[in-house]
């Protein structure tokens, strides 16, 4: 197999294959929020939107990780780490539109993406939400002595929520399989990080619960596969959880519809100067990997089936009336009345 | 049939689930070794060992939300959270989480998920160990919450919620678990949504829940001395509510007392109070009456305690106060609307 270390220096472990595969995942990713950001402002997608953009690197190189049969969390600022998972970008974009046809049938939405067959146990909409649940299949997976894993997606907002300290210390307890991955994104809504946390590395935590922590560049996509790569191992083994933060940074405000105006454009700009995407298709071309001309045709294969997700999710019928009372527990009276 | 306690009752449906199905696993505070706070779980860790039976760190929205995540993934754990009042630190796990990804994502899972905690006042246990939190789980859309009476119910109930797909809340209460009573050989589980008639009577309908009920039973006796039938329904399930058996009772008796633990305002009470007021208006030859605890924490002196429950002599009294209504100690009799009591 031909690996990227032996033309890439640091690159890691990946075969072309793969690192071509978390380039087309962080672009694809990249469209979705692109395509998402423009219907939302045509008003075109009801509810909340909340992008991922500038952060593609970190879920990209985390799933590649990932087995179908390993499991994920995920959170409000969740359609990269399913996209990257794997999940169908039509059926995504439907739930999006509010769709009978999209994951959740209309009963989700952006914030709430689910595909158990995938193992996407769920995008959240509490922050910290999800870290329990994740920690639950980490349980459920020793007691069934697989040798799944699960990756707990957060960011340095929930890493101060008392589900955060509850979890790492019931996984380090019973040395469950779960990997749980901060990202760093440096603001907790309009909060800076130094202003919401003392410690200035979140990964400096870990050490209180008894597991690896370490702080891995989440804006270099083979460096976040090479930690994820170490964590995964250990988990799978049997050797318990790691907390892993990736540091990046939301280039989008916290929704749609947040101008940011708590940072300053020098801020912003050293950061759209590292932009994963255009830093890891560089380095591929520079090291002969791929082609301009590889790119080009990459582009253009996301952007078809981009707009054929559009379509599909405009196209779709909403969901009938009915269905707002389906996939509940209901008790009726006998005359069928709810109660 | 053999007679044994409320909490060998728990016990016995945990360990007949146990057996039954290899996914049952318990988790909560010293559920292990020690048996549980309240000694429920007591031997079960010898007979399923730690991985069945484990003991969680102290963190109830962590053993909530494990729990869950458990049961998404194949796991049909039996979460135990000591008392009530700590699931208000779970409740993001319970109400955001548990009730409600089933819906949110259009029905792709179930949630096996059992969270047994228990509740209620009566050993001086203060204010936030004597809560009575009932109906603020029931108005959680997705959740099922039941609240057993008596040894059989607990045991046939949580059979049934253990093997129910949707989040159940079992809420056992502290003052039952010496309560001795029958339990059927069989061991069937009870279905959810059936209400039990206790007693038969064609004067006055009573509706009690958990301790109530025994002390129903027990007004019943002296009010039938006074030649006041009174009919008992102990609805066992609040959500399902099995309205319909009520109102049955109701057409027949056109009078309905509602008999319940908690906090009176915007208690459970209220809701069985409009929807019979709702349903079986017509039928009603007085006003509905509620006894159940005034807007005042749970008080730790003994004395202030027992001031404030609910007693038998107060469901009587409101039973006399309904039936007789016009006509006590032939006069007009001013009915205080909400007060469960004659002040």
């Amino acid at each position: 197999m031909t690996t990227v270390e032996s033309r890439l220096p640091l690159a890691g472990h990946v075969s072309t294959e793969q690192a071509i595969g978390m380039l087309r995942t962080m672009a694809l990713i990249r469209a979705f929020e692109d395509t998402a950001s423009r219907l939302y402002k045509e008003g075109r997608l009801p509810g909340f939107l909340h992008l991922y953009i500038g952060e593609e690197a970190v879920a990209a190189g985390a799933c590649a990780n990932l087995r179908p049969d390993d499991y994920i969390t995920s959170t409000h600022r969740g359609h990269g780490h399913v996209i990257a998972k794997g999940a169908d970008v039509k059926r995504m974009m439907a739930e999006l539109f509010a769709k009978k046809t999209g994951y959740c049938r209309g009963k989700g939405g952006s914030m709430h993406i689910f595909d158990f067959k995938l193992g996407v146990l769920g995008a959240n909409g509490i922050v910290g939400g999800g870290i329990p649940i994740a920690t639950g299949a980490g349980l459920s997976i020793k007691l069934r002595k697989t040798d799944q894993v699960a990756i707990c997606f957060f960011g340095d907002g929930a890493s101060n929520q008392g589900s955060f300290h509850e979890s790492l210390n019931i996984a380090a307890v019973f040395r469950l399989p779960v990997i749980y991955l901060c990202e760093n994104n440096c603001y907790a809504l309009s909060t800076p990080q130094r202003c919401h946390q003392a410690v200035p590395r979140i990964s400096d935590r870990a050490s209180a619960y008894g597991m690896p922590g370490m702080t891995v560049d989440g804006q270099d996509v083979l460096a976040v596969y090479e930690a994820v790569k170490e964590a995964v191992e250990r988990a799978r083994s049997g050797g318990g959880p790691t907390l892993i933060e990736a540091t990046t940074y939301r280039i989008s405000g916290h929704h749609v519809g947040d101008s940011a105006p708590y940072r300053s454009s020098e801020e912003l700009e050293y950061w759209r100067r590292r932009d994963p995407i255009e830093a890891f298709q560089q380095r591929l071309i520079s090291a002969g990997i791929i082609s301009e001309g590889d790119v080009k045709a990459m582009r253009k294969s996301i952007e078809e089936e981009m707009a054929a997700a559009v379509r599909y999710g405009e196209e779709s019928p909403s969901p009938n009336i009915d269905e707002a009372y389906e996939d509940v527990f209901l008790g009726r009276n006998m005359h069928g009345v709810l109660i | 049939m053999a007679e044994i306690t409320y909490r060998q009752a728990v016990n016995l449906a945990l360990r007949e689930e146990m057996r039954r199905d290899p996914t049952v696993i318990l988790f909560g505070e010293d559920v292990g070794r020690y048996g549980g706070a309240f000694k429920v779980t007591e031997g079960l860790f010898e007979e399923f060992g730690p991985e069945r039976v484990l003991d969680a760190p102290l963190a109830e929205a962590g053993i909530a939300g494990t729990a869950l995540g458990a049961a998404l993934t194949g796991m049909r754990p039996v979460a135990e959270i000591m008392y009530i009042d700590f699931c208000t630190i779970a409740l993001d796990q319970i109400v955001n989480q548990a009730a409600k990804i089933r819906y949110m994502s259009g029905g792709q899972v179930s949630v096996p998920l059992v969270i047994r905690t228990q509740s209620g006042s009566g050993r001086s246990s203060a204010a936030q160990h004597a809560q009575s939190l009932e109906a603020w789980l029931c108005h959680a859309p997705g959740l099922l919450v039941i609240m057993p009476s008596d040894p059989a119910s607990a045991r046939g109930l949580l059979k049934s919620a253990i093997r129910e797909n949707n989040p159940v809340v079992f809420i056992e209460h502290k003052l039952l678990y010496n309560m001795k009573g029958d339990v059927p050989d069989d061991g069937e589980p009870i279905p959810l949504g059936k209400a039990r008639i206790l007693r038969e009577g064609n004067d006055c309908t009573v509706v009690a829940t958990s301790t109530e009920v025994a002390k129903a039973m027990g007004a019943a006796d002296t009010l039938a001395d006074e030649g006041i039938e009174v009919e008992i329904i102990d609805p066992m399930t609040l959500v399902p509510l099995d309205i319909d058996t009520i109102f049955s009772s109701v057409r027949k008796t056109g009078h309905l007392v509602i008999a319940h633990e908690a906090c009176e305002r915007a208690g459970f009470g209220g809701e069985i109070a409009t929807r019979v007021g709702e349903l079986a208006f017509d039928y009603l030859d007085a006003p509905i009456a509620r006894v159940a605890t005034p807007p005042v924490p749970s008080p730790f002196a003994p004395i202030l305690e027992s001031a404030i429950l609910p007693n038998a002599a107060q469901i009587a009294d409101a039973v006399r106060r309904i039936c007789l209504r016009g006509n006590v100690n032939g006069r007009i009799h001013t009915y205080q609307a909400g007060t469960g009591r004659d002040h």
